[in-house]
C-alpha cells in the first residue's frame, strides 16, 4: 500500500513521512473500534435500564423524577459543543492557525462543563427529592448509566485541556493532530449516546 | 402419560446393561441406580427415552472422527512408503459436501426432536392425568428445603411426601440466594429464586424413597442440603399427612424466624399448621416490584 | 498516630486477614494448609527478588524484559504468567480431588469455607489468568511474524495490557496472603456474591481481578484486530492468512465484544457491593437475572475466545507435520466465523433452569447444536489434511491427534446439555464439569501446549526434548480421561458440583478414580517443567539458529530463531499461502536483500509496568477500603497517562550497520546448516534448516 491510499480525509499531516501517515491511520482505525467496544458498554447499560425500569420498589418513577426542561437544554448545550468542535476539527484540517482551534477548544470545554454542571444539579435535584441510587432497582440503572456518560464528558473535558496544553506546547505536531482527531471522535460519540439517553431514558420517561 | 410409562424392550434391555455394565461385583455401579437410568417417574422415564435416542444419535457423529482420526494417522505416517502423498491436493467438492451436508441434516433433525422434546418436558407443563394434582410450595433456604401444602395447611422441612401416580405440582421459591431444585430420578430441575416464582411438574410411578437436592452453591453448608422425596401409595400418602397434623407443631412466630437462620436440620421438621398464603408472604418479602417470573 | 488513623489507613485490614496468624491461633490442618500456600507466595517472591538481586539482573530484566515494547517478549512473559497461574491451579484442583476422595462421610482435608475459595480460585485463575495469557502470549509471539509485520499496531498498549493482566493476577497472589478469596465461584453469581451474604472481601477481590484482567483482554482485542486489519505485509491479502491468523482475528472480534458484558456485570455487582445500588440484589427491585444475561452474554463467547485460538494453533500444526497443504481452507475460514458468530446466540443455554419459556430454551438449545457443524467440519478438515500427507508423530502432532479424538466426546456430551430436558438432568452436576473440562482441556490446554512445542525453537532457538515431551502429552491424557470420566458418571448421579463433602459411598470409586486422574495431571505439569529443564541444559546440541526445524509453511520460519528486534530486515513479498513453504522451492529464500534501509522499532517504556503496579495498588485499595490508596491509584493513572501524552521520543532507529551484521550472522549460520530431511527432524541433526523435496 503506498501512502497515499491511506492518507486520513479528515487529518492535515502535510508532506510528514509516509510512516506517519499509516500511523494515523492505525491510530483512528484503534479509536474507532475502541468507541464500538465502549458503545456496548452503554448499549447493555440501555438494556439494564429498561430491565430494571418495573423495579421501582415503590418508590419514584420516571415521571416523577425527570425533569424535562433543564435535560432539554442540556441536550442543546451539549449538540452546540460538538458543533463547536467541529469548527476545531476544520480550524486544524484548514491551517487556519493555533489561535482559532484554540478558541473553538475552549468554547468547547466551556460548553462541556456547563453541562456537566448542570448535570450534576439535576442529579442533586433528584437526590434531594429522595430519588437515591439506593432507593431502588430502577434508580440504581439510571445512576449507572447517565452518570457514566456524565464522567465521559469529565474525561472529554480533561482531555480537551490536555489538548490545549499540547497546542500551545508543541504547536500542531503529528501527535497532537492524531490526539485531536481521536478526541474529535470521542466528543462526538458522547453526543451521540447523550441523544440515545435523552429519547431512551428522559423522553420515555414523560409516558410512564 | 400411557406411552411414556411402557417402556420398549430394547430400551429396557439397554437399561439392565447399562446397569450391570460396570460389572455387578463393583460397588461403584451402585451409582447407577441413583441415576435417571433408574427413573421412577414418568418425567424421568421420557428423559431416559430421550437420552437413549440422542445417543444413539450422536454415536453416528462421533464414530467417524474416532475412526477416521487413527486411520488417516497411520495410513499417511511418513514411515509408509507405499501410501500416496499429494501435498498440494487440498480440495474436493464431494469431501465438501459430505463434511457439511449429512452434519446439517442431522442438527435439523436433533432440532425437531429438540423442539417437540422441550416443550413435551417443559418444567411448566402440567402433567395430564386422570388424578387430581397435588399442589407443593418449596421454599429454598439456607441450608434446607420448606415444602408448604397449601391445601393441608401443613409444612415439612427436608422431606416431601408425595402419593405414587399423582401429579405434582411444585411452586417454588427462594427465602435467600438462588438454588437450584433436583430429584435426578424424577427429572427436572429448576432454580429457585427470591421474590419470584418458577414452576415444576413431577410425579413418580412407583413408591420409594428418592434423593432430593439443591444443586446451586449457596455457602457451607451447600452438601448437606438434600432430601428425601418418599413416594407413598395414597392411603400410605394420607397417614403421613395425618402425622405430620398431629406434630402439634404450628408454624409460629418463633418457627418462622428459625426458618431464615442458617442451619441444617438434622431431621425433617414438621409443621403442623401454616398461615394462609405463607408461600405469596415469603416472596413478597424481597418482591417490591411486579418482577414476578411467571408467564 | 493516634488509634482512630488506623481504621482510615488500613481500611478493613485486621490481623486475622493474615493466614499465619489464624494457623497460629488455631492450627487446624485447614489452616495450616492455608498458611502453607500463602508462605510458598511468600517466600517464592522472596526468593526470586534475592535471586535475581544475587544474579545482578535487575537492570538487565527492567530494560531488556518489563519494560519492552517487543510483541516477542511481551508474548513471552504471557506464557511465563500462564505456566505460574497454572501450577497454582492445578495443586488447587488436585487438593479439591484430594477433599472429595476423602470427604465421603467424613470431614475431608479443608473445611467448607476453604473448599469455597478453592473451587472459585481454580476456575477464575484457569479462565482468566492461565487461558487468556497463554492465548494472547501466542498471538503475540507468533501473529506479527506471521503476517510479516514488525510489531502489533499498538505496542505500548500491549505491554499495558500485559501489565493489568500480570497485575490482577498478582491480585490473586495476594489474596492467597491477605484475606480470603470470593466462594461464590468463578461465575460470581448474585445474590450469594452480595453484602448481605458475603461481607468479606472475597467478592471484592473477584470483582477486581476480573474485571482488571477483562480490560486488558478487550485491549489486547482491539489491538490484534487492528494489527491484523493494518499491519500485513504487502501480498498478505485476507484469504492468504494463515489459518491461525484467521482464529487471531476471530478471537481478537469475540474480546472486543464479548468482554464489555462481562466489565459491566462486574462493574455493576461493584456498585451494588460499594455503593448500595441494588442491581442484583433479592430487595427493592433488584433483578439477578440480569446478571445472569450480563454474565453468559460474556460467557459463552469467551468459550470460543479460549478455544479458537486452539483450532489455529491444530491448523498449522496438522497441515506442517503432515507436510500437506491445509485441506479445506475456505471451509475453515468460514467455519471460524461462524463460529465466531454463533456464539453470541447461545448464552441461554447456561440457564436453561430459569423458568424461561420452553419457545425460548428451544431455540437457544438449537442455536447450540447448531454451533457443531461447524466446529465438525473442521475436525474434518484437519483429518483430510492428513489424507495423502506423510505424518510425523511429534509432540504437537500428537496432542492435535488426542484433541481430535476427546473433543468430539466433548462434544457428544456438549449436544446432551444442549437439549433442555437433558440439561435439566445434569445441570449443576458434575457431568457439567466433566463437559467443559472436556472441551476446554483439549479444546484449549492440549493446543497452547501443542504450540509452546512448535514454536518455542523458534522463540529460543533450540527445540524441546521430545522424551519428556512425550511423558508429559501422555500423563495429560490418561490423567485428563481418569479425572474426568468418572465425573460424567457422578454427575449423572446427582453429584452436585462444587460439594465439599459427600453423604453417597457409592461415589467412593468414582472419586478414587478421579484423584489418581489428578495426581497423573499433576505429572503431567511437573514433566513440562523436567522437560524444559533438560531442553535448556541439553541445548547446544539441539540448536536450530538457522530457524526452520518443521519444514515450515508460513512466515515466522523464514527468520532466524530467535528472530532479531525487526522481525524481518525487509518487509517479505507474499504470492500465496504458505509463502516460505513455496519459497523454498521456487527459489531461495535465505538470498540476502541487494540493500537494507534503517528500521524504526518503539522504544522502551515504563508506562506498562506503571499502570501495572498502580492499577494493582488501586485495586487492593478498594478490595480493603483504604480510600486513601485507591484515590492515589486513580489520580496516578489519569497522571500516569496524561505525562504519557506528552512524551515524544518514542521511536528508536536501527541503524544499517546493525542489521547487515544481525542478518550476516544468521545467514553464516543458514549457510553452515545441514539441510534435514524430515525423518531426521527430531535429531541433533536438525540445525533449523530443511531439506526442500519438490
Amino acid at each position: 500500500m503506498s501512502a497515499d491510499e491511506v492518507k486520513h480525509p479528515g487529518i492535515n499531516l502535510g508532506d510528514t513521512r509516509d510512516l506517519s501517515h499509516r500511523d494515523a491511520e492505525h491510530d483512528l482505525f484503534g479509536f474507532w473500534i475502541f468507541l464500538m467496544s465502549d458503545a456496548i458498554i452503554f448499549a447493555l447499560l440501555f438494556a439494564t435500564y429498561g430491565v430494571m425500569l418495573v423495579g421501582t420498589a415503590g418508590g419514584p418513577t420516571p415521571a416523577d423524577t425527570y425533569k424535562i426542561l433543564p435535560a432539554f437544554i442540556e441536550t442543546l448545550v451539549l449538540l452546540t459543543s460538538s458543533f463547536t468542535f467541529g469548527m476545531a476539527s476544520i480550524a486544524m484540517k484548514h491551517d487556519a492557525g493555533k489561535v482559532r482551534l484554540m478558541r473553538w477548544l475552549a468554547v468547547t470545554l466551556v460548553l462541556g462543563l456547563i453541562f456537566l454542571a448542570m448535570e450534576l444539579k439535576d442529579f442533586a435535584t433528584m437526590i434531594g427529592d429522595g430519588a437515591y441510587p439506593a432507593r431502588s432497582g430502577y434508580l440504581s440503572s439510571f445512576f449507572a448509566l447517565v452518570p457514566l456518560h456524565g464522567l465521559h464528558v469529565a474525561a472529554g473535558c480533561l482531555w480537551v485541556v490536555v489538548m490545549m496544553v499540547q497546542v500551545a506546547f508543541f504547536g500542531l505536531d503529528e501527535r497532537v493532530k492524531v490526539n485531536l482527531l481521536r478526541l474529535g471522535l470521542f466528543w462526538h460519540f458522547l453526543d451521540i449516546v447523550w441523544i440515545a439517553i435523552f429519547s431512551v431514558v428522559y423522553l420515555q420517561g414523560l409516558i410512564r | 402419560m400411557t406411552d411414556r410409562r411402557s417402556e420398549r424392550s430394547w430400551e429396557k434391555a439397554l437399561r439392565t446393561a447399562a446397569m450391570l455394565s460396570t460389572g455387578g461385583a463393583l460397588s461403584g455401579c451402585d451409582v447407577l441406580k441413583l441415576t435417571v437410568v433408574n427413573h421412577a417417574g414418568p418425567i424421568a422415564a421420557a428423559q431416559w427415552h430421550l437420552y437413549v435416542v440422542v445417543g444413539i444419535v450422536l454415536v453416528f457423529v462421533a464414530g467417524p472422527v474416532l475412526l477416521l482420526t487413527p486411520i488417516m494417522a497411520w495410513r499417511y505416517r511418513l514411515s509408509n512408503e507405499h501410501s500416496t502423498y499429494k501435498p498440494k491436493w487440498d480440495f474436493s467438492w464431494w469431501i465438501e459436501g459430505l463434511i457439511w451436508i449429512p452434519p446439517t441434516g442431522i442438527v435439523i433433525g436433533l432440532a425437531f426432536l429438540l423442539w417437540t422434546y422441550t416443550h413435551r418436558l417443559d418444567p411448566y407443563r402440567p402433567i395430564a392425568s386422570t388424578q387430581p394434582t397435588v399442589e407443593v410450595q418449596a421454599v429454598g433456604l439456607d441450608w434446607k428445603w420448606l415444602f408448604i401444602y397449601p391445601d393441608h395447611h401443613v409444612a415439612v422441612i427436608n422431606q416431601l411426601a408425595i402419593p405414587v401416580g399423582r401429579p405434582i405440582h411444585l411452586s417454588l421459591t427462594s427465602g435467600t440466594v438462588m438454588q437450584s431444585l433436583m430429584v435426578p430420578r424424577l427429572g427436572g430441575q429448576i432454580y429457585a429464586m427470591a421474590g419470584m416464582r418458577t414452576e415444576l411438574n413431577l410425579a413418580a410411578s412407583q413408591p420409594g424413597v428418592f434423593r432430593g437436592e439443591n444443586t446451586q452453591y449457596n455457602g457451607p453448608g451447600f452438601p448437606q442440603q438434600k432430601f428425601d422425596v418418599v413416594a407413598l401409595p395414597a392411603p400410605d400418602y394420607d397417614r403421613w399427612l395425618a402425622r405430620v397434623r398431629a406434630a402439634a407443631h404450628p408454624l409460629d412466630t418463633a418457627a418462622y424466624a428459625a426458618l431464615f437462620q442458617r442451619s441444617v436440620p438434622a431431621h425433617p421438621i414438621y409443621y403442623s399448621r401454616t398461615p394462609d398464603g405463607f408461600f405469596g408472604y415469603i416472596m413478597s418479602r424481597f418482591r417490591s416490584s411486579p418482577t414476578e417470573n411467571e408467564r | 498516630m493516634s488509634a482512630s488513623v488506623w481504621p482510615a489507613v488500613l481500611g478493613r485490614f485486621e490481623w486475622h486477614a493474615l493466614p499465619f496468624v489464624r494457623a497460629w491461633e488455631n492450627p487446624t490442618l485447614n489452616e495450616l494448609i492455608g498458611a502453607g500456600a500463602a508462605a510458598i507466595v511468600v517466600v517464592g517472591a522472596i526468593a526470586l527478588i534475592a535471586l535475581i538481586t544475587l544474579l545482578g539482573k535487575w537492570r538487565y530484566l527492567w530494560r531488556e524484559w518489563l519494560t519492552s515494547l517487543d510483541h516477542k517478549r511481551i508474548g513471552i512473559m504471557y506464557v511465563v504468567l500462564a505456566f505460574v497461574m497454572l501450577s497454582r491451579a492445578l495443586v488447587e484442583a488436585m487438593l479439591m480431588r484430594l477433599q472429595q476422595a476423602t470427604a465421603i462421610n467424613a470431614p475431608g482435608v479443608v473445611d467448607p469455607e476453604h473448599f469455597a475459595q478453592l473451587f472459585s480460585t481454580h476456575g477464575s485463575i484457569m479462565i482468566f489468568f492461565m487461558a487468556m495469557p497463554f492465548l494472547t502470549g501466542a498471538f503475540n509471539y507468533v501473529m506479527p511474524l506471521q503476517i510479516g509485520a514488525r510489531d502489533v499496531a499498538f505496542p505500548l498498549l500491549n505491554s499495558i495490557s500485559l501489565w493489568l493482566t500480570g497485575g490482577a493476577a498478582g491480585l490473586m497472589m495476594i489474596s492467597l496472603v491477605v484475606g480470603t478469596f470470593s466462594t461464590g465461584g468463578w461465575s460470581g453469581y448474585p445474590p450469594y456474591t452480595e453484602l448481605a451474604f458475603s461481607p468479606g472481601v472475597g467478592p471484592d477481590y473477584w470483582i477486581w481481578a476480573v474485571t482488571l484482567g477483562s480490560i486488558a483482554s478487550t485491549l489486547s482485542g482491539l489491538n490484534f484486530a487492528v494489527t491484523i486489519y493494518k499491519k500485513r505485509c504487502p501480498g498478505m491479502t485476507l484469504m492468504r492468512m494463515p489459518l491461525f491468523v484467521w482464529t487471531t482475528l476471530c478471537t481478537s472480534i469475540l474480546m472486543i465484544f464479548a468482554m464489555p458484558p462481562l466489565t459491566v456485570a462486574t462493574a455493576l455487582l461493584a456498585l451494588d457491593r460499594y455503593l448500595g445500588f441494588h442491581f442484583f440484589t433479592n430487595d427493592l427491585g433488584g433483578n439477578m437475572m440480569n446478571y445472569a444475561n450480563l454474565f453468559w452474554l460474556f460467557g459463552h463467547p469467551e468459550v470460543y475466545v479460549l478455544i479458537l485460538p486452539a483450532f489455529g494453533v491444530y491448523s498449522e500444526v496438522v497441515s506442517t507435520f503432515s507436510s500437506k497443504e491445509l485441506y479445506g481452507y475456505t471451509s475453515l475460514v468460514l467455519a471460524t466465523m461462524a463460529i465466531a458468530v454463533l456464539s453470541f446466540t447461545v448464552w441461554v443455554h447456561h440457564f436453561f433452569a430459569m423458568g424461561q419459556s420452553a419457545n425460548i430454551n428451544a431455540v437457544f438449545g438449537i442455536a447450540t447444536m447448531t454451533i457443531g457443524v461447524p466446529t465438525g467440519v473442521k475436525i474434518y478438515d484437519w483429518i483430510w489434511t492428513m489424507f495423502r500427507g506423510q505424518v510425523r508423530f511429534t509432540v504437537p502432532m500428537l496432542y492435535s491427534l488426542a484433541f481430535m479424538m476427546t473433543f468430539v466426546l466433548g462434544g457428544f456430551t456438549g449436544i446432551i446439555l444442549a437439549f433442555p430436558p437433558l440439561d435439566y438432568l445434569v445441570h449443576n452436576t458434575l457431568f457439567l464439569v466433566a463437559h467443559f473440562h472436556n472441551m476446554l482441556i483439549p479444546g484449549l490446554l492440549y493446543g497452547m501446549l501443542a504450540g509452546y512445542h512448535y514454536w518455542f525453537p523458534k522463540a529460543f532457538g533450540f527445540r524441546l526434548d521430545e522424551k519428556w515431551g512425550r511423558v508429559s502429552f501422555g500423563c495429560w491424557v490418561i490423567g485428563f480421561y481418569l479425572a474426568f470420566m468418572p465425573l460424567y458418571v457422578l454427575g449423572a448421579a446427582g453429584m452436585a458440583r462444587r460439594t465439599q463433602e459427600v453423604f453417597e459411598p457409592s461415589f467412593r470409586p468414582w472419586l478414587y478414580v478421579a484423584g489418581v486422574g489428578a495426581l497423573i495431571l499433576f505429572g503431567a505439569l511437573a514433566s513440562l517443567f523436567v522437560q524444559l529443564w533438560v531442553s535448556i541444559r541439553d541445548r547446544e546440541a539441539n540448536r536450530v539458529t538457522a530457524g526452520d526445524p518443521w519444514d515450515g509453511r508460513g512466515l515466522e520460519w523464514s527468520t532466524s530463531a530467535p528472530p532479531p528486534d525487526y522481525n524481518f530486515a525487509l518487509l517479505p513479498q507474499v504470492r500465496g499461502r504458505d509463502p516460505f513453504y513455496d519459497g523454498k522451492r521456487d527459489g531461495d529464500p535465505y538470498a540476502p536483500p541487494p540493500e537494507y534501509h534503517p528500521i524504526e522499532l518503539p522504544r522502551n517504556s515504563m508506562t506498562g509496568p506503571v499502570l501495572g503496579i498502580v492499577g494493582t495498588a488501586l485495586a487492593f485499595g478498594l478490595v480493603w477500603h483504604m480510600w486513601w490508596l485507591a484515590i492515589l491509584g486513580t489520580v496516578m493513572i489519569v497522571a500516569t497517562i496524561i505525562a504519557r501524552s506528552f512524551a515524544r521520543d518514542v521511536h528508536r532507529t536501527i541503524p544499517v550497520h546493525e542489521i547487515e551484521r544481525t542478518e550476516a550472522h544468521w545467514l553464516a549460520a543458514v549457510a553452515a546448516a545441514r539441510a534435514i530431511p524430515r525423518q531426521l527432524e527430531m535429531t541433533p541433526l536438525n540445525q533449523g534448516l530443511a531439506a526442500v523435496t519438490r
